[in-house]
């Protein structure tokens, strides 16, 4: 194997010696998106009734629960990627060491994006076994699920990155939750794009989640269509383009 | 190692209008131990930064183990260890993770790097901590941590950046006892300190920093016949005090509390000044040190 992908291999496994000890707090967030599952897809489900999904009439747990795979990619990945990079970067310097190694910063970038979508990657796919219990998964191209999660949690990786090399300090993450709470609740997680008055829509879709959101929903129903390229280069693009841009950043604050 | 170990000439470092390091040179040789001494802002953090690869050279030539440091700086750091200022073990880790951990990243494997990690624990006596989490550790500790994960890779060359800034004096005669063991070793040793005192303990050879230059070179006791007497006498006059020293013939550096006189013979230089009515209100005589040819080179104490 290359040192490109041998080198980022030995970051992730100082995550998986780090977190051997908590494996707590990784398993608890498994939990969250049950949570919601339950709370919002079966309880309010009630109150809300069956919908139209392309012709099709499903409940209103079938439409949440595949949001909530791609949310739950999107906060495996941000966690990593955001509160505990800052600590590596800024306050425990982890990463001043590493680069005392072998590694140098696209390594130890790449490994952490790794593990970060590792670790997204485990909560969808778990999320996948509840949904596949509770009767909710409809289509063969489910299959195809994992992939999509993982592509989310990479997207979302470089992007959280990306905004942890600005923060100055632990408050400055206050902002983090003012970005993410409003993807997780407005990226078609809880309803369908023509819920929003038309001019709105093109600004949702701009918006990296609902990429996620509605691949998913379309592997999980089966209704792929050729929008599945768009979704899917859109966050191929917004993993690089982003990527590139935090190891320039990561340059500028580690090695001058 | 047939080659030397560092090899600098006109090296410089700016960050934007300031110049940190102006126009050094300098050549390690193979199995020395080398310092560079000298007052906070003097250059040395910088100059030990650009020898570890992590911060490209403004201009000038840099060679280390033979190559450089901007095209071969992966390479270069795998027969490196690094002990920087600031302490950055793992905190997400044990002691002994923290070697194993770190042996992984220089490619040992986990059976080797085990084996390593309880070998390097012996060596900075922590082996009954290693499944302590490094918080738990003191100071010291965390120091003597850091010099064994700079060792995991078996290094030709060992980079300490202040190695034992910040430690009480137990603390700091254990490092020196470690590190002149590595030296025993035949490592080659690459320090910064802005204490004399460790610079005369563990450096063969040293240079004096100041502003970005190199303002002095040499063995610790060649700097001291060079630039200063074998001793100095240390005396205290009442601040009306109107004595002489340049009309007697004495060379002299005036500190805010305490005059410094460069003698070879110190008690005899205090008995002519007693003789001369010229009593002191108290007295000290000392073997000189590099602090005094700090202060001879730049008219500054080294420590404020």
């Amino acid at each position: 194997m290359s040192a490109a992908v041998l080198l980022p291999l030995r970051v992730v496994e100082r995550n998986i010696v780090s977190y051997r000890r908590t494996w707590v707090i990784l398993v608890s967030a498994m939990f969250e998106p049950i949570f919601f599952l339950y709370g919002l897809g079966v309880g309010l489900g009630r109150l809300v009734g069956d919908l139209d999904w392309q012709g099709d009439m499903i409940t209103y747990a079938q439409f949440v629960a595949p949001g909530l795979i791609a949310t739950s990619a999107m906060n495996g990945a941000i966690f990593d990627m955001t509160f505990n990079f800052y600590f590596k970067l800024k306050e425990n310097r982890t990463f001043e060491a590493m680069l005392a190694s072998p590694l140098s910063i696209a390594h130890v970038l790449d490994g952490e994006m790794a593990w970060a979508m590792i670790r997204g990657g485990f909560y969808s796919v778990t999320f996948m076994g509840v949904m596949y219990a509770f009767g909710l998964i409809a289509s063969w191209w489910a299959l195809l699920i994992p992939l999509a999660a993982l592509l989310v949690g990479l997207m979302f990786a470089a992007l959280g990155s990306f905004g942890t090399t600005f923060a100055r300090n632990w408050q400055d993450f206050d902002i983090l939750f003012l970005i993410t709470q409003p993807l997780f609740l407005l990226s078609t997680t809880f309803f369908a794009l023509e819920v929003y008055p038309t001019w709105l829509r093109p600004v949702v879709q701009a918006t990296p989640l609902y990429h996620g959101v509605d691949l998913i929903r379309d592997l999980a129903r089966g209704t792929v269509d050729s929008s599945a390229f768009g979704h899917v280069a859109y966050m191929v693009i917004a993993t690089v383009i982003a990527r590139r841009l935090v190891n320039k950043r990561l340059g500028k604050l580690l090695l001058q | 190692m047939a080659s030397k170990p560092v090899i600098a000439k006109d090296l410089s470092k700016a960050f934007g209008d300031f110049v940190a390091v102006d126009g050094i040179s300098f050549e390690i040789e193979p199995g020395e131990s080398f310092a560079m001494l000298g007052p906070n802002g003097a250059g040395k953090s910088s100059t030990m930064r650009m020898v570890s690869t992590v911060s490209p050279r403004t201009s000038g030539e840099l060679q280390v183990l033979g190559g450089d440091p901007l095209a071969d700086g992966s390479a270069i750091r795998s027969r490196l260890g690094v002990v920087a200022q600031e302490d950055n073990l793992d905190a997400a880790l044990t002691l002994r993770e923290n070697l194993m951990v770190y042996a992984r990243y220089f490619g040992i494997g986990w059976k080797q790097a085990g084996r390593k990690a309880d070998e390097l624990l012996e060596f900075a006596r922590l082996a009954d901590r290693a499944k302590a989490p490094v918080m738990s550790l003191s100071g010291g500790m965390k120091r003597r941590l850091t010099i064994a994960r700079a060792l995991v890779n078996e290094p030709d060359m060992v980079l300490l950046d202040e190695p034992t800034t910040g430690l009480d004096p137990q603390a700091r005669h254990l490092l020196w006892e470690r590190l002149y063991q590595l030296k025993e070793r035949g490592v080659t040793l690459l320090l910064t300190t802005h204490y004399m005192d460790e610079a005369e303990q563990l450096a063969d050879r040293l240079v004096i920093m100041d502003q970005g230059q190199i303002v002095a070179e040499g063995s610790p006791a060649s700097l001291i016949a060079q630039h200063v007497t074998r001793e100095v006498l240390e005396v205290r006059y009442p601040a009306d005090s109107t004595v002489d020293f340049q009309t007697l013939g004495l060379r002299n550096e005036p500190l805010a509390d305490r005059t410094l006189v460069y003698t070879d013979d110190g008690e005899g230089t205090l008995a002519k000044l007693i003789t001369d009515g010229h009593t002191p209100t108290s007295s000290l005589v000392r073997r000189a040190s590099l602090e005094d040819v700090f202060l001879a080179l730049t008219g500054r104490t080294l420590v404020e």
